[in-house]
């Protein structure tokens, strides 16, 4: 299960096609890309600095991996998330899950963003004319992780 | 007991620090209770963790809890909460 954390920009269609190469059972893909936007919390944001824990955020990224795995029948599933300055309309993370079929697919790719997003050592700083300001960790995110422990779709 | 402390983003700006290595007494064993001993030697450290809300513990690079014991050579990381994706 490849997890990948990286300053380079990545190419979507090219890590799919790799991820489903010459896998003839594999019947489905869902992919889910993260892109960096020009506003939140209502003020326009510039440049967004992404820190993060290396070697943990590899081993927390394996982890969420092996639990989508052991959750739903899928072939493969692959994490590529950037670090470093990233600008609006760039690209800053992909999951893409192949499965025999759309379901699950489906599923554990949002799982695997789900638990990412409050479970993975990474940290947004973003600038905006106000100067620089950490990003503040969202309830939402907490609660869209929560409502996994309650069903399996 | 030597432990490595590491610290990220909003807590490693308010310390000015991203790494120590500390020699802590055989009484703090536990992730609790060395965050209490860090925050008892004052400045900058009280300030930046009574500030920073849901501080989150790491050793060895595993998500951690209050009660989780430290151990000699220990990696113990403090963060805020988590914001990628």
């Amino acid at each position: 299960m490849p997890v990948r954390v990286q300053r380079e920009d990545f190419d979507a269609s090219a890590e799919i096609a790799r991820l489903r190469a010459a896998d003839p059972k594999i019947g489905a893909v869902a992919a889910f890309i993260g892109i960096a936007r020009d506003v939140n919390d209502g003020e326009t944001v510039g440049m967004l600095a992404l820190e993060h824990y290396p070697g943990m955020t590899e081993k927390a990224l394996e982890r969420i991996c092996a639990q989508a795995r052991e959750r739903w029948k899928i072939a493969d599933v692959l994490v590529v998330h950037r670090v470093g300055e990233l600008q609006p309309t760039d690209q800053i993370v992909l999951v893409a899950v192949t499965s025999s079929h759309r379901g699950e697919a489906f599923a554990a790719c949002e799982f695997v963003m789900d638990y990412l997003k409050t479970e993975a050592p990474f940290w947004k700083k973003e600038t905006t004319a106000g100067g620089a300001r950490w990003v503040d960790a969202r309830d939402s995110d907490d609660n869209a992780r929560a409502r996994w422990k309650e069903t399996t779709r | 007991m030597r432990v490595t402390v590491l610290y990220f983003a909003r807590l490693r700006e308010a310390l000015q620090c991203e790494r120590e290595v500390i020699d802590v007494p055989a009484d703090v064993r536990t992730v609790t209770q060395l965050r209490a001993w860090l925050v008892a030697r004052g400045e900058p450290w009280s300030s930046a963790f009574g500030e920073i809300k849901r501080i989150r513990a790491a050793i060895d690079q595993a998500m951690a809890q209050d009660t989780t014991p430290l151990h000699e050579g220990a990696e113990v990381a403090f963060f805020p909460p988590v914001t990628g994706g």
